[in-house]
């Protein structure tokens, strides 16, 4: 088909709604269900995020939705293009960061790109000068000379990705892109995917860090047991659980004893002094809560109002008795 | 436009990403030559007048005339060994998963495993024709006999590396990878690399006449000693070409085969 450079400015086609569309996707090995009928629909230029334990599936399906397997069941179109029929036309259009770095360590970082440029058939300068400023944006320019087995974890995996970019991919498959990296350059992959989608990228990440899918997906995809359980927005997902809280903490356990009476839905915590008050954390609770205390005169050294994290949400989907969230799960939709 | 006519550019690119990795960690090189030429040392310096003495009076001339040959040959199976090795090592990178999920050829990959190790494998066998002048092998080849001698050995080593290529694909481990082709190793000695197959026990001698090894070293034997070669040439070339095409399309499917 055409190269990624002539597909990103392809006039003729118009553009599909949906960066990625798949229907029943199903893989198995065995006797064993990996994916057992999966839907997915995501908008170009998204962020969408498929997040579940260990083994739920998701680098199973990122590797149906990459070519890099065939699915035993269903259809799935990247780009316009069906993954089965025209596999090349979709490779044309994607990129692949997996979780294990796929980078040829014999060669240096720069190499790698120059590798990568030479593949999509950049020519000598268009190559070298988009390695050198990918060197630079990523941070690597000071260990371009270096083989990979120098490079820390994170700049292995910035590596990884400046390579995956090299073609300029419309879809990008992120399969866990901050396992294993620290805190910090965890922030920096964070803002690289920012950066990417506001240039009308569209990626697909996976995760196990429910902080990573909240920070980064406009939506998100719940996958345990090889399907998928719960799939919206965030907000939507975290509207699912309840959970929410108000959290008091005392600094006299006199005012704390006192309190712990009067609130008899709370639960407490003795040996810190705090009480947690189911609330839905509107205005109109806090401030009977704050009067309470106030017509009481005990003294709650701070206030902090939880609403449901992702976590709450994450360990309700996905834990083995997940009888009740298949209700919530028909809520949604 | 269609990926076919980038099939060659991209095997380019990926036998310079090959050549590179041997340039970088020759080693591995060095390793396939130091094989062959140690057995050369051996043969010609410790087995040599035992063996020799054997030969010559039907031959004539000295010994690593007659071995000379046939231990060339042992540097193209010992090439095959590190091209299986490096095929599967490179397998079991998440490199070769980036490939594949690219709009490139898919032979690419392949192409510059196989001509990266054709290339390797042809330097070590001049590092061992080296070593063997230097030993006193004298050959009395023209310089077409010896070009002729370079297009068998070229095709001898295309074939061995495509199905070496194709085992180490198939390999699941590096040490599996390593073992594989082996026996391929051992194959010149049943033929007539170190003595004549007339020698050998029946059975014995009815395998080594008919194994690939014995007209491909018979044929080699012929161009730089001035042998008779017979219809050897024919049944060598048809040899090398019948596993090129094996090794390739075997190598080919196992390629496609998603691991």
């Amino acid at each position: 088909m055409t190269t990624n450079t002539a597909t990103a400015h392809h006039p003729a086609r118009t553009a599909p709604a949906y960066a990625i569309t798949a229907t029943g996707l199903r893989k198995e090995y065995g006797e064993q269900v990996v994916l057992d009928g999966i839907d997915l629909a995501v908008a170009e230029g998204t962020v969408y995020s498929l997040l579940g334990p260990n083994g739920a599936g998701k680098t199973t399906t990122v590797q149906i939705l990459s070519t890099l397997l065939d699915a035993d069941g269903g259809e799935a179109r990247i780009g316009g293009h069906d993954l089965s029929r025209e596999p090349d036309a979709v490779r044309a259009q994607i990129g692949v960061t997996g979780q294990f770095a796929a980078v040829d360590g014999m060669l240096t970082g720069e190499e790698n790109l120059l590798l990568m440029a030479d593949l999509h058939h950049l020519g000598r300068r268009e190559g070298k000068r988009r390695a050198a400023e990918l060197l630079e944006r990523f941070e690597l320019t000071g260990a371009a000379k270096k083989l990979p087995a120098a490079y820390s974890g994170g700049m292995r995996r910035r590596l990884d990705i400046a390579m995956t970019l090299v073609g300029d991919p419309r879809v990008l498959f992120l399969d866990e892109p901050s396992t294993g990296l620290d805190p910090r350059s965890r922030h920096s992959m964070w803002q690289i995917v920012r950066e990417l989608v506001a240039g009308g990228v569209t990626v697909f990440l996976t995760t196990q860090y429910l902080e990573e899918a909240d920070q980064l997906a406009d939506r998100i995809a719940v996958l345990n047991g090889g399907r998928i359980v719960a799939e919206g927005s965030p907000e939507e997902l975290k509207r699912l659980v309840p959970g929410g809280h108000v959290r008091l903490r005392f600094a006299d356990p006199a005012g704390y004893e006192r309190a712990a009476a009067a609130l008899r839905e709370a639960s407490r915590d003795d040996t810190a002094l705090t009480l947690n008050v189911p609330s839905d954390g509107s205005s109109r609770e806090l401030r009977s809560l704050l009067d309470w205390l106030e017509a009481e005169s005990v003294e709650a050294e701070s206030l902090t109002v939880h609403t449901p994290d992702l976590d709450d949400v994450f360990f309700a989907l996905t834990s083995p008795t997940t009888g009740p969230m298949n209700s919530l799960k028909e809520s949604l939709r | 436009m269609s990926t076919h006519s980038y099939a060659m550019s991209d095997s380019v690119t990926m036998l310079r990403r090959n050549l590179k990795h041997a340039m970088r960690y020759p080693s591995m090189t060095l390793t396939t030559a130091a094989i062959p030429i140690i057995m050369l040392l051996l043969f010609v310096y410790v087995f040599g007048n035992a063996l020799g003495a054997g030969i010559t009076p039907s031959g004539g001339g000295d010994y690593v005339d007659y071995v000379a040959p046939g231990i060339i040959l042992m540097a193209a199976t010992s090439g095959a060994i590190s091209v299986a090795v490096s095929v599967c090592v490179d397998m079991t990178e998440g490199i070769v998963n980036r490939f594949r999920t690219m709009s490139i050829s898919r032979a690419a990959v392949l192409n510059g495993h196989v001509v990266g190790g054709v290339i390797q494998t042809m330097t070590c066998i001049a590092l061992v024709i080296g070593v063997a002048l230097l030993t006193g092998f004298r050959p009395t080849a023209t310089p077409v006999e010896w070009l002729a001698a370079i297009g068998v050995l070229a095709l001898v080593v295309l074939a061995l590396t495509w199905v070496s290529a194709a085992l180490g694909l198939r390999a699941k481990t590096v040490e599996s990878a390593s073992n594989a082709p082996t026996p391929l190793t051992f194959l010149p000695f049943l033929g007539s690399a170190i003595v004549p197959t007339d020698s050998m026990p029946t059975g014995v001698r009815w395998f080594a006449e008919y194994q690939p090894f014995t007209p491909i070293i018979e044929t080699l034997r012929g161009l730089l000693m001035g042998t008779e070669i017979g219809d050897s040439a024919a049944l060598a070339v048809a040899w090398c070409v019948g596993l090129t095409v094996l090794g390739y399309f075997w190598a080919r499917s196992a390629y496609d085969r998603a691991r």
